[in-house]
């Protein structure tokens, strides 16, 4: 037997027992969702449908969901098997990744695109009694048709043509106007925040004096500090002019604060990522191996105390 | 034709856009052009999700490499289209209309997609990353010249310095001389160098956009129509 | 010894950093936090606000960086609500819409339950918009055009909501905390919202993006929460001001410095021990 395939084995066999053990033998199991039910109108009289709502074991009505309780176990499974791509390449990483892949395009598609935005936008502009009698109740009853926004409907149907085997062309419209919208908008917003308050933020006194009438040493070199750097740094970063002489040390010395920048990019970099993959491990440890209890969401004493 | 009336759109909007800047009146037009937007931007959605449907049935109807998986993503992906436009599991706010529940309301299919497995599935695969940079750091930062130990060692300081290492190991340093403890560098090195060296890129960037900016409204850039 | 360090599989390491960061998550040691000037800058921002302020929460980000900035978005909640901010959500991603409610649920019913917030009175979901920057500039002047309805789909101007009927403009937010990932977010309220309008904002950020805000401090961004950290030193920051916050189990940022830190040590470790086993093969070629 390959050496990777023992290996494999092993963690499947070991992993299972293991779960096999908490989930059967442990006083109060692990992996589990619990729900209770909450009235869907609590100030109504007559409309006496329920809704189940997150409750905590233990809490008052709380009963067992099996349809959350089966999302978690699949959640943490899909996360182990994300995991699994540290060690090799495997089919049930390229399963979960498949799933990822369509579920958030989906998802996008019938949250962001239709029902968050098409329909109450869209629809209940052009069409405020249809949209009012089939999705929106709550819609305004004064609302009256507006056909000014049968130009978002044209221009959208001509970006969709981009899936048509011809006539892709059409789409270019649309985009133009995507386009054209950005580059106005930014035009002036970068030259106001990103180039003259910049500039401004950088017009700072080289010697500070106190209201005492002291001077502040420190403060004083921290703004030379950074109106040579922002300086030294944008001398660098002309290239029309060839850096030599003066020129050259000044851009030498924009490298050295760049390359300092660049350095605490990397650190900030690196802890984010920790803090993710904490973050999932919090997840695996507490709300599906129930090994831990931060934040005392079960009324019992969990294995890792703390 | 087909290049002179879509740069014309561009113009326009882009021209409409920067006059509201400055005259309010026009504030009107860039408010209308702005809803405009916002449909765009959500029907662009759909044709993502379109394109992402015709792209993997192509894969499965060649039979190329790897068709499998992608029958797995039209599953997942017509799945999540099918219970979220049906707002399947969802309970009407108002029993006279069936359609009128929230899409995403807890206990829905729509819900569950999102939170056992849009959620887990995405945090997990950026929480791969944090073992990527491991790696990296062992074996392709190398100290091989003055700019390098330069990254390096600022690097080492701000590690030390957003953490409780850095304090404890230069705890010992009286309050006067505070700024050469770790987390004082590390405030050093934020507040002064990487503001610096940031603002500069900013300001770069900012004169780039802006010329960029003026080639799409003026025509000279038109790379976004695609070719002929 | 140098061979196999050099040669050194790399799933080693990635065992490594699973230890270095699944130890301390179980453990739960904690370690003391003091806050900076941008985070205590931000504190400063909701707790020197009169009470029943207007504040401007937009959730830009997804459950892919919620490790990050969910105990952020908690803290900034918790702080509103001790204060009675009036508090309306927003949010410029699509994934973020399920976490506005989720922080709704987890914390201003179930948490502050007592204190009987009502929706339309005291917080509002106003719900997802397409637009991006464009909805921000657009509600710079118009705020419900770009949201005439909440969430739910009930117009901003219907008596049941009477904390949004005096919401003309984005001025009329007294603050805007913007808790973000990545485009849109950051940079576009800066540029879109703050920088024009001269609206006060506090950032919530990612570490990718953190160090890209600190030029517009202190003049466009009134104060910065910079990663886990940021979140766990405001946590520090809420605990020290109300006592009942300083319980560990409002504390996930905190929780979380311990596998940073060790996790940070093992990065340093490992760039040491990388170009440890450059210089020694150097020094070896250089010798034969």
């Amino acid at each position: 037997m390959k050496r990777e395939t023992i290996v494999w084995t092993i963690l499947f066999i070991a992993g299972g027992l293991f779960l096999s053990y908490r989930a059967a033998f442990s006083p109060h199991g692990m992996g589990k969702v619990y729900v209770k039910a909450e009235q869907v109108n609590p100030n109504s009289q007559t409309d006496l449908r329920t809704k189940y709502i997150g409750a905590r074991p233990g809490e008052k009505g709380a009963v067992l969901s099996i349809p959350r309780s089966v999302g978690l176990w699949l959640a943490a499974l899909f996360t182990l098997a994300i995991f699994s791509f540290l060690y090799r390449d495997n089919v049930f990483f390229k399963i979960a990744e498949s799933v990822m892949v369509g579920v958030s395009a989906g998802w996008a598609m019938v949250t962001a695109g239709f029902w968050d935005t098409l329909v109450p936008k869209l629809l209940a502009k052009l069409a405020p009694d249809m949209t009012r009698a089939w999705a929106l109740p709550k819609l305004e009853k004064t609302s009256h048709a507006d056909p000014l926004y049968l130009v978002p409907l044209v221009l959208g149907i001509m970006l969709l043509w981009r899936l048509a085997p011809r006539g892709g062309w059409i789409a270019r419209w649309p985009l133009a106007f995507i386009v054209g919208t950005f580059a106005g908008i930014k035009l002036t917003m970068y030259l106001d925040a990103d180039f003259v308050s910049q500039i401004r933020s950088t017009i700072v006194p080289l010697v500070v004096v106190l209201q005492s009438g002291q001077l502040d040493v420190w403060a004083s070199i921290r703004n030379v500090g950074l109106v040579f750097g922002v300086l030294s740094c944008l001398t660098y970063f002309f290239f029309s002019v060839e850096h030599r002489g003066i020129a050259g040390k000044i851009a030498r010395i924009g490298i050295w604060y760049l390359m300092i920048t660049f350095g605490a990019s990397f650190a900030f970099t690196v802890m984010g990522r920790i803090a993710l993959l904490a973050s999932r491990i919090t997840f695996l440890f507490d709300d599906w191996l129930w090994l831990m209890d931060p934040n005392h969401k079960r009324p019992w004493e969990p294995f890792f105390s703390g | 034709m087909k290049s002179n009336i879509p740069w014309l759109i561009a113009a326009v909007t882009g021209c409409t856009m920067i006059v509201a800047w400055f005259v309010p009146v026009a504030k009107d037009w860039r408010d209308e052009a702005g809803t405009w937007y916002e449909i765009l931007a959500a029907i662009a959605f759909v044709l993502g999700g379109a394109n992402l449907f015709t792209q993997h049935l192509q894969k499965i109807s060649a039979r190329r490499a790897g068709w499998g998986y992608s029958a797995v993503t039209l599953v997942a992906f017509v799945g999540t289209l099918v219970v979220g436009l049906l707002k399947v599991g969802v309970i009407p706010d108002d029993p006279n209309y069936p359609w009128s529940g929230y899409h995403q309301e807890e206990g829905s299919a729509l819900w569950w997609l999102f939170y056992y497995v849009y959620n887990p599935l995405t945090a997990a695969m950026f929480a791969l990353l944090a073992f990527y940079v491991a790696s990296a750091a062992f074996r392709a930062f190398r100290v091989k010249n003055a700019e390098a130990t330069l990254l390096l060692s600022t690097a080492f300081i701000v590690l030390l310095g957003r953490t409780y290492a850095g304090a404890w190991l230069t705890s010992p340093v009286p309050d006067e001389y505070s700024a050469l403890t770790f987390p004082g560098l590390t405030a050093i090195i934020l507040g002064v160098f990487n503001t610096a060296g940031q603002r500069a890129i900013m300001i770069g960037i900012a004169l780039g956009v802006a010329a960029t900016s003026l080639k799409v409204l003026l025509g000279v850039d038109r790379s976004y129509l695609g070719s002929d | 010894m140098l061979d196999f360090l050099k040669n050194l599989d790399r799933r080693w390491i990635f065992l490594a950093m699973l230890l270095a960061v699944a130890i301390p998550v179980v453990m739960q040691k904690t370690f003391p936090e003091k806050p900076t000037k941008l985070v205590q800058d931000a504190f400063d921002a909701i707790e020197n606000l009169p009470d029943e302020s207007n504040v401007l929460f937009s959730f830009d980000y997804e459950p892919s960086t919620e490790g990050e900035l969910a105990p952020m978005a908690k803290a900034l909640i918790r702080h509103c609500c001790l204060k009675r901010h009036k508090m309306f959500f927003m949010t410029l991603w699509p994934g973020g819409l399920p976490l506005i409610e989720q922080n709704i649920e987890d914390i201003i019913s179930k948490e502050y339950e007592e204190e009987h917030f009502a929706r339309g009175k005291d917080y509002l979901n106003l719900g997802y918009n397409a637009g991006r920057e464009v909805a921000i500039i657009v509600m710079g002047t118009n705020f419900k055009r770009m949201f005439p309805t909440d969430n739910d789909k009930i117009p901003l101007d219907d008596p049941t909501l009477p904390m949004a009927h005096d919401i003309d403009r984005l001025d009329d937010m007294d603050l805007i905390v913007d808790i973000s990932a990545g485009y849109p977010g950051m940079k576009e309220w800066v540029q879109y919202a703050a920088s024009p309008y001269g609206i006060k904002l506090v950032i919530a950020s990612t570490a990718v993006q953190a160090p890209q805000a600190y030029p517009y401090y202190p003049n466009q961004l009134t104060g910065v929460l910079a990663a886990i950290k940021g979140a766990a030193e405001y946590e520090a920051a809420l605990g020290e001001k109300y006592p009942k916050y300083r319980d560990p189990a409002f504390n996930d940022a905190i929780r979380r410095m311990a596998p940073q830190l060790w996790a940070h040590l093992l990065i340093i470790g490992l760039i040491l021990l990388g170009n440890g086993i450059y210089f020694a093969e150097r020094i070896k070629g250089t010798r034969r």
